[in-house]
This record gives structure tokens, sequence and C-alpha cells, in this order.
């Protein structure tokens, strides 16, 4: 039997492209406070509403409320604003940078300085992160020299990484952060494994995963979370959705699923929806999932729901397939701000300690930067040796690569 | 001495290798209480522990970047592929992950995991259980390539290989697995029990990677083979009476040139066997680097004797595999040219 009616392909469209005016009143933002906090230990079947909201901690007079709120004392916020701002600093330096044509690349963090920055505050020594792009308040949290970065992002003579790598292409066991790779999700399912050797090994280190909202889709993640979920290993998977695949908005990864928090559920896992732009909540869950993992409780799926202020890479511009105003219409606010207006609530800061903090951020940023192009930029002053290329493609250089260097001139 | 099957010389060298470092795992498909599908990890689940040995979900991209992640805290992985031809959904963390980890991070991680896979046709498994990907690895910087032919290289090399601290790509025979198999299909196959090269030493040692090992010394023509193709090569040159120097390549990356260039260099002719696809494979290779090294020695065209360039095929399986016969053509030739 047939209907006579003819069949059609879905492909899914944001609600609004350059020239339409943004509005986000569809999307539900549930109040400060109100999203319960259940015990580690809980069942995860018995928390399946914490995949279809958003934690929160901050209000909107800047108080933190709730039963996830208190997860920090004061002394750790002023540090996390501190690392906040360092972030969007030295990526401003190094977006400029990159336009003066000192680096080939860039890509900054803009808008998404809490969820790094407060991540890493919620692990401890010895536990790893395999991180993205775009987590490098992984590495400022914990405390890498600013002048490497720099040296990294011009592949220049102090770059520990030989100028191998794509600039923001970090990579330091010391601190807790795997190499990056460029080949999306490939890191999620490492991290899996990373955890399981821990577990073999009855050490306590945990591992992090790192993913964006696009990179969900790729076969990486769905392996993370089999293998994740079959060895109850302990790791937080964490998805950071940014509501931006370069051009791609989120719903072509999500398709018809309610959120990327939800893909947690066929696995039986604990899936949480947070606030990204909220330093506390990002902590208070990062915490919260950080010691199910410790505690040998198995995985916990984080979905920080956050926005990409700006482009993706310095090789896009977002105006070509976005609002302008859609950054500013975006109803979680900025990190920073947010923080800042907590703290000033709470009497810890003022404007006018902003503004001084800001200038001596500022200050320590560009001294680096002096420090880092006193060796060299991509195109200048001392830069890693050509020969340097043939090292460390095998622990010893085989017979082979030896003749080709020795044919390359070096 | 004592003969083992290649079965279980690779089981052998499991056990040795697990009971010598804790950090050593052995994980994959069907591997834990089963002990594989071919059988090369029985036992070892009940001997060290389901943590150490077990299995998995049938993922190979899981299997091999859990691996990557535990190799880079410090494990020694020794991973279990069913068949070659499941490795391509892990061919990406492989080639982008394992490969390059080491040189991307200039040392601070690095992956000493080995990657073991039944390899070849001969046991009308048509095109999903019997190819031979090997060019598919040796094309990647960052992997050595390793494939045994008798017992005792299989667990002299696979020890050398979890030993290692890259990424190695172990490529198991699988038509080898129980005996010499010669590429008459028509008669049974000789057990390694009742085969001299199926003995092995009591004392378990590793052998080299990189090493090619001279399996049949000759003057006419060098043979450069590897895998089931090196028992085809010997019975062919049998057969003809061709004085053929058979050279077992062992490791296909880092190549031992050494010996392949000093063979042809005194013989003067050269042929080239495997059981992959002609383009573009692992002969195109050896041709290009014997006639770049060795060319004012030769006497004659370089001759391949490949797979066919189409897909294994199931009915026609022993049209395709390039047994004694075809080789044997292609010793004369080369032997008879000018």
């Amino acid at each position: 039997m047939t209907t006579g009616s003819k069949l059609s392909l879905h492909v899914p469209e944001p609600d609004w492209r350059p020239g339409d005016t943004p509005d986000f009143s569809n999307v539900q933002v549930p109040k400060a406070g109100s999203v319960r906090r259940p015990e580690v230990d809980e069942d995860p079947e018995a928390m399946r509403d914490l995949a279809y909201t958003i934690i929160r901690v901050l209000d909107r007079k800047g108080r933190a409320v709730g039963p996830w709120a208190g997860s920090l004392p004061d002394e750790a916020l002023l540090t996390g604003l501190r690392h906040m701002m360092t972030l969007r600093i030295y990526d401003a330096r190094m977006m400029m940078a990159q336009r003066q044509g000192k680096t080939s690349f860039y890509m900054q963090h803009l808008g998404e300085e809490a969820i790094s920055c407060a991540f890493q505050m919620s692990l401890a020594k010895g536990d790893m992160n395999f991180p993205t792009y775009r987590q490098a308040g992984l590495l400022v949290a914990a405390g890498y020299p600013l002048t490497k970065m720099m040296c990294q992002v011009y592949s220049n003579d102090g770059d520990p990484v030989r100028g191998r790598q794509l600039p923001v292409f970090y990579s330091s066991k010391e601190h807790g952060f795997f190499s990056i790779s460029g080949n999306l999700a490939t890191q999620y399912i490492q991290a899996v494994g990373w955890a399981m050797a821990s577990a073999i090994r009855q050490d306590d280190k945990i591992a992090a995963a790192w993913i964006g909202d696009g990179s969900t889709a790729e076969s990486d993640f769905h392996a993370g979370l089999v293998f994740a979920s079959t060895y109850r290993a302990p790791v937080v998977l964490n998805i950071v959705n940014n509501q931006w695949a370069i051009s791609t908005f989120q719903g072509i990864a999500r398709g018809g699923s309610g959120t990327f928090a939800a893909r947690g559920h066929g696995f039986g896992l604990p899936a949480l929806r947070v606030d990204g732009n909220d330093y506390l909540a990002v902590h208070a869950v990062a915490q919260w999932a950080v010691e199910r993992a410790r505690r040998n409780l198995g995985p916990t799926l984080v979905e920080y729901v956050t926005y990409r202020a700006g482009g993706h890479s310095t090789s896009d511009d977002p105006s070509a397939y976005r609002p302008k105003e859609e950054s500013a219409a975006w109803p979680l606010g900025d990190p920073i701000l947010r923080l800042k207006a907590h703290l000033i609530e709470k009497g810890l800061w003022s404007e006018d300690r902003h503004t001084q903090t800001e200038a001596e951020i500022t200050e320590t940023v560009v001294a680096a930067q002096k420090e880092a192009e006193a060796i060299g930029t991509l195109h200048d002053g001392r830069r890693p040796s050509p020969r340097d290329m043939f090292e460390d493609v095998y622990a010893t250089m085989p017979p082979h690569l030896r003749r080709q260097r020795q044919e390359a001139g070096f | 001495m004592a003969n083992m099957t290649m079965i279980e010389a690779v089981q052998n060298a499991l056990d040795i290798m697990m009971d010598r470092d804790p950090s050593v795992v052995v994980f994959g498909e069907d591997v834990g209480y089963f002990g594989g599908v071919f059988r090369c990890t029985a036992g070892l689940q009940k001997k060290y522990g389901r943590t150490r040995c077990f299995d998995t979900p049938i993922s190979e991209l899981g299997i091999v970047g859990a691996g990557i992640g535990m190799a880079a805290a410090g494990m020694k992985p020794c991973v279990e592929l069913q068949f070659a031809d499941y490795m391509y959904p892990a061919y990406d963390q492989i080639v982008s992950e394992a490969a390059r980890l080491r040189y991307r991070s200039a040392g601070e991680f690095t992956c000493p995991m080995v990657v073991r896979m039944p390899t070849g046709g001969g046991i009308f498994g048509a095109q999903t259980h019997s190819q031979s990907p090997e060019a598919l690895f040796t094309h990647v910087t960052g992997l050595k390539t390793v494939i045994p032919s008798t017992p005792e290289d299989a667990r002299g090399l696979l020890m050398a290989a979890i030993d290692d601290p890259d990424p190695v790509i172990f490529l198991e025979p699988k038509r080898l697995y129980n005996g010499p198999f010669d590429g008459h299909h028509e008669r049974p196959v000789v057990s390694w029990k009742k085969h001299d090269l199926g003995a092995v030493a009591d004392d378990a040692t590793a052998i080299p990677i990189g090493k090619a090992r001279i399996m049949r010394l000759g003057n006419e023509v060098t043979v450069l083979a590897y895998g089931t193709m090196v028992h085809v090569a010997l019975t062919a040159a049998e057969e003809t009476g061709i004085d053929a120097e058979i050279i077992d390549l062992r490791t296909l990356l880092p190549l031992d040139t050494e010996t392949v260039f000093g063979s042809v260099r005194r013989t003067g002719r050269c042929v080239i066997i495997h059981e992959a696809t002609l383009t573009c494979g692992y002969g195109a290779e050896l041709a290009a680097l014997v006639q770049e090294q060795c060319f004012y020695h030769l006497e004659a065209p370089i001759q391949r004797v490949a797979g066919w360039d189409t897909p294994y095929p199931h009915a026609q399986e022993w049209f395709y595999f390039p047994g004694p016969k075809r080789v044997g053509e292609a010793l004369r030739a080369t032997v008879e040219a000018i």
C-alpha cells in the first residue's frame, strides 16, 4: 500500500542567519540554584533529569545560590578570576600577533574561559586532561609559564614541541595536559584508555576527556562512551557545547537528541548539563564528577553550555554565517563579568581593583611576549633547526631516516 | 628444542612478556575468557586475571584508541584486531595518533603499543578475512611493521615488539598458524609440530626488529618475500631447481637493506613476492630501492609476483593467490632473461 506522498529530507537550519535578529527567548534557562545536587554515588538512572536542565550557581545579582554553591573558598575565586582574565588578555595578544604575521594561526577562547580554568581547579597533581584546542585555561590554571605557551604559538626555538605542531597545540605531561591532536575526537577514547590504565594499576589518578559539540558526531565519541561505560573507567567525559562548529550550528551534530548530555543515558552514565559561563557552577559540577571518578564510581558525562563569542580560528569570519548580534544576545552572559560581579557583591573585589588587575596582567603578558619574541617568531629569530625535523619520529632514528637527513643537508 | 605451532608461539611470547612485566596488558575481541578466535591468547586471562587480559566491545577504533591512552600512561598494551581486514575503523588512531604521538609531543608522550592482527588469505575468507594491508602501514612513518614466517620468529619478534618503545604493527600470516603452507592447497599442510622450521629454542629470546633472514642460500636470483610467501618461494625454488637465494624480510619497516642489497648485488637478479595487490604494494618500494642501489649489478628486470588488483575473491581464491606455479614462472623468466 502506498500513501502517494513523496518523502522529503530534513536538513536542520539554525533559527537565524546574518541579517536576522537573534532571539534566545525559547532557550530555557533555569533559575540559578534551582537544580538539585545528587549524592555522587546516586544511581545514574535516578538523575536523568540533570541532562535536560542547566545547573547554575550565579544569579542575576551576582549571588552564589543553591545546592551547588560553595565549592570554592574566596581566595580560590579571586585566583579563578585572575586565570580567566589572563587567558583573555593572552588570547588578545596572540590574536594580534597572528594578524601581525608573527605566527600562522591562532584560536581564542573568548566567552569560554570559565570552563577550562575552573575545571583544572578540580583536578589533582598527576591527573591527565586530553584537551582539544580550546582548553588552554587548563594550562593557565595549572601554572604553566606564559612564555612557553607563546614560544609554542610562535614555533620558535623555545617551543617545547620543536616547531612541529600548529599554534595552540600545546603539550605538558607535568601539567596534566596531553599533546593536542588536530584530528578531532581522537583523544576522547584515549582519555578512557588512560583512565583504564590507572584503574588496572590500582592508582588514584583520573583522566578528563574533552570534545566539542560538533565532534561528538565522530565514532571516537561513541567508542569512548562504550569503553568508559563497560569498564567504568575513572574519567570525566566533557562536552563543550559552544553552539558552533566553524560555521555549522550545533543542531547538525545533535540531531533529534534533546541535548548532548542526554547521549550519556544510553550508556547508563550520569549526565549533567551545566552553565559553562558560570565559573562556580563549572567548578562544582567538575568537582562532583572528579570525586565520582576518584571514588571508583565510574565516568560522568558533562555538557557545558556556552557560546563561542569569537571565530572558530583566525581563518574564519563568523559574520558570514551568524548574526553579529548573536553573541550579545546569548542569555548566559560573559564568564569574567559574572564572576567579577559575584566578587564585588561579596565585597571581595571592586571596579578599581579589576582595572588595576587588568593592567597588571597585561604587563605580565606583554613581558612574557617580549621574552618569547626575543627568542623568535615563526619567520624571524631563533627557530628549531631543520635537523630537528627528523628527530622523534622513532625513539632511535632508523637508517632510512638518517640517510634522508643527510640527503636534506642537515 | 621442541616444536610449536605459530599460534602456540604467539601465546608463549605473550605469556612470557606478561609474566616479566606487569605493565603488559592484552585485550581485543574474544581474547579474554575464550582465548581468541585463533586461540593466540588461550589461558592468559586465567593466569593473569581479567584486568590484564580481557574482552572488548567490537570497536577496533576503541581497542586501538584505548591502547594509545594506556601506552601514554606508561603501560605496554598488546592488542589484537581479530582480522587485519577489520583494522580500517582503527586506521585514524593508528596513523594520526599512535604513529605521531612521540613526534608531535617531542618525546614527552610515547606509544609503546603492539597491534597484532592475522593477515593474508588462503582460508576461503573472501574479501573481508583475507587482506594483506601491510603497505598501508609501511607508508606511515612512526610505525614499525613486522611479519614472521616461522613459530620461532613469531615468538622472538613479538617479544621484541612488546619491548619496543614505539608502536609496532605485528602481522600474523593466518595461513601459517598451523603449518608452513607452501601454496599447494590441494595437499594437506604439514603441521609445524612435524616440520623442521617448527622448532623453537627452549630458551625464548627476542629477535631484533629490522633484521632479515636468509632462508635459503643461492646464486642465480634473489627472492624477496615475507609471511606465507616465504614458504611458497622455498617450494617454487625446490620445484624449478633454480638456485634461488630466498630472503625472509621479517621486518618491512625498518627494512634490512644491507641483507637485501648484498644479496641482489651478488646474484644480479631479483624477484619480489607478496600476497597483497600489486599496484602501490610493498613490492613497489622494494623494486624502487633495489634499482636505486643495485642498478649496475642487475642483469635482468626486477619481477614482481603479487595478488591481482582485485578484491580477494572467494570461489576464485586459488586463481588469485600467487602460488608456487606463478612464482616458479617468474623465477625462470628472471633467470633466463638475457
